[in-house]
């Protein structure tokens, strides 16, 4: 692996809220990283913090101890540096497809002619054409979610972070969305943040996964994904795709979600074995 | 791999793609009357609406019918209660005087209107604002709300006299109440994760509230605009009935006194009926301004016509 500056670092993150009368640690010194251009997913539990996390990185909120390096100088709580994705695809029902793809750069002070004229040529790779003047509700689930896609790339920010985007859609369609998200990404070449409760996505779109534990979360499991690239679907059914999952799932399943489980430990052990 | 033939295959690749994969759904939500033949489907949508218009218009016919029958059956004078007839009869006779005095009250009305919507705006952009504000705002709101018109409309005249500023303030008094909370509720109902989404953008307060707190509360705003029509149509009615020089209020006045029963009631249809097409208005306004409100509930499954 080169020995360049990570694109986005975050350096022993720790936050608690309060919670009643008490202080609930939320996330307990994570530190992870992506390279310019790479593709890192964090996958954990319910609970794990994985939306706060993602609120500190976009400078939302600022961490009780650590900091966010990006380019390698501080940027914790700067709101410019990154471009966020949320998991609901907020788009605006009284703006047009076109109007909510320029969302940021109008907030930005781009005039909305000039704005428009940057998005519509997006139109295609992202694969709304003919979309440009409707309104949200009438495009589907996989569509709503390109065109917040869209919303996002089109910042022209240093990094993405990208927040289960493909947790509301059905699993058929989300399979098709992964396959179309590699390939644009290819493209592009965006660093990318994805956090995802979905194991094979991780795997498939991935270079490095980072596996949280429950609150307060720690780094459980980091997973270099050494598959060769560009992905595409007919990996996933392969030995070397599904090795990878079973690393993470032996940590996110085995020693999370059900721990107790014996089916599982008899598992793990004829492959240990 | 240069960038822009990368693209290219991919531009193929991903719409050929979605092309199996996802089709848009139908839109349906502008089917009615569109359609290219009249199939089953249209026929059922029109007879649907039609069932729902003609439903209320029948049922006011009959009873106007029963109340035309009981005045010719008891012979019941006219100053007690006229047929609708004698009512439809005077109003057409009377048609001139009848317009001269409801002009002034329209424009008492749409003055008063134009007035409470302006201070509703500022009164709900300031609250949204500043947290203290809205502390010292609300609970005056609502006490300004226990006061009886009753008592209100003639104390105005008592202060004010009999021209145009003490019915405005009665107007505005009742009026302002349901405009302003549904401003309130309707910023206030806006999405956490939106506003989030804008600030990650790096919009500051001003944008937020323009961008987004703005557009989610006009929908509220027009449902509470329609109350506030019907009622402010009533408060202007009544405090030119405690005194006014022209106006449908005074006219009603006027006519009861010389026991010209078919004239008041005159009176309250033109009444009515101004009521109803400043309601209808605030339709043709929602639909002007936030065309997508409506497309977009149509759009939604809509099995009611």
């Amino acid at each position: 692996m080169a020995l360049s500056r990570p694109k986005i670092e975050t350096i022993s993150l720790r936050k608690s809220y309060r919670h009643g009368r008490q202080m609930v640690a939320v996330l307990d010194g994570i530190s992870l990283h992506a390279q310019p251009g790479e593709f890192v997913s964090i996958i954990g539990p319910s609970g794990s913090g994985k939306s706060t996390l993602f609120n500190i990185a976009a400078g939302l909120e600022m961490p009780d101890a650590g900091e966010i390096r990006i380019d390698g100088e501080i940027a914790t709580g700067k709101r410019e540096k990154c471009a966020y994705m949320p998991q609901k695809d907020l788009l605006f029902p009284w703006r047009k497809v076109i109007d909510n793809t320029v969302l940021g750069l109008e907030i930005q002070g781009m005039r909305k002619k000039q704005a428009r004229a940057k998005a519509a040529p997006l139109f295609a790779t992202f694969g709304l054409t003919g979309f440009e003047n409707a309104y949200a509700f009438q495009l589907s689930g996989g569509m709503r979610q390109r065109a917040a896609l869209l919303r996002t790339v089109i910042q022209d920010r240093s990094v993405l972070l990208l927040d289960e985007p493909f947790g509301a859609l059905d699993s058929l369609t989300r399979t098709s969305m992964q396959a179309w998200l590699t390939q644009v990404w290819e493209t592009y070449e965006w660093t990318v943040l994805l956090v995802t409760h979905d194991i094979q996505e991780a795997v498939f779109l991935s270079d490095r996964v980072y596996v949280l534990t429950r609150r307060p979360a720690r780094i459980d499991l980091v997973v270099e994904i050494a598959l060769p690239r560009p992905r595409s679907l007919g990996m996933l059914g392969s030995p070397e795709f599904a090795h990878f999952e079973k690393q993470l799932f032996q940590a996110l399943v085995e020693r999370q979600v059900a721990p107790s489980d014996a089916s599982l430990r008899a598992t793990s052990q004829h492959v240990a074995g | 791999m240069h960038p822009s033939s990368a693209s290219d295959s991919l531009h193929e690749t991903a719409t050929g793609r979605f092309q199996d994969l996802e089709a848009p759904p139908p839109d349906t939500s502008f089917s009615l009357g569109e359609s290219p033949g009249w199939g089953v489907e249209a026929r059922a949508a029109l007879a649907r609406r039609a069932v729902f218009v003609l439903t209320p218009l029948v049922a006011a016919l009959v009873a106007i019918g029963i109340w035309q029958f009981v005045v010719a059956a008891t012979g019941v004078s006219a100053d007690i209660l006229p047929s609708p007839g004698r009512v439809l009869n005077m109003a057409w006779r009377y048609r001139d005087d009848l317009w001269l005095n409801t002009v002034p009250t329209l424009e008492e009305t749409l003055l008063g209107l134009a007035v409470t919507i302006s201070a509703a705006a500022l009164f709900a952009t300031v609250t949204d604002f500043s947290v203290w504000a809205r502390r010292i705002i609300y609970p005056l709101l609502v006490a300004s709300q226990t006061i009886p018109i009753m008592i209100i409309a003639p104390l105005m005249v008592i202060w004010f006299g009999f021209g145009l500023f003490p019915k405005l303030l009665v107007i505005v008094l009742v009026s302002f109440f349901p405009i302003t909370v549904a401003l309130m509720d309707g910023f206030n109902s806006t999405e956490p994760e939106a506003a989030n989404l804008l600030r990650s953008m790096g919009a500051n307060r001003v944008q937020e509230f323009l961008k987004v707190r703005v557009p989610t509360a006009l929908p509220y705003f027009f449902t509470g605009l329609r109350i506030s029509v019907a009622w402010s149509v009533v408060a202007a009615i009544f405090s030119e009935y405690v005194g006014a020089e022209q106006g449908l209020g005074i006219y009603m006045q006027i006519q009861k006194n010389d026991f010209r029963t078919d004239l008041v009631l005159a009176a309250v249809l033109v009444t009515s009926l101004a009521s109803v097409a400043l309601f209808a208005l605030t339709y043709i306004v929602q639909i002007v301004t936030i065309p997508w409100y409506s497309k977009s509930k149509r759009g939604q499954g809509a099995s009611r016509p």
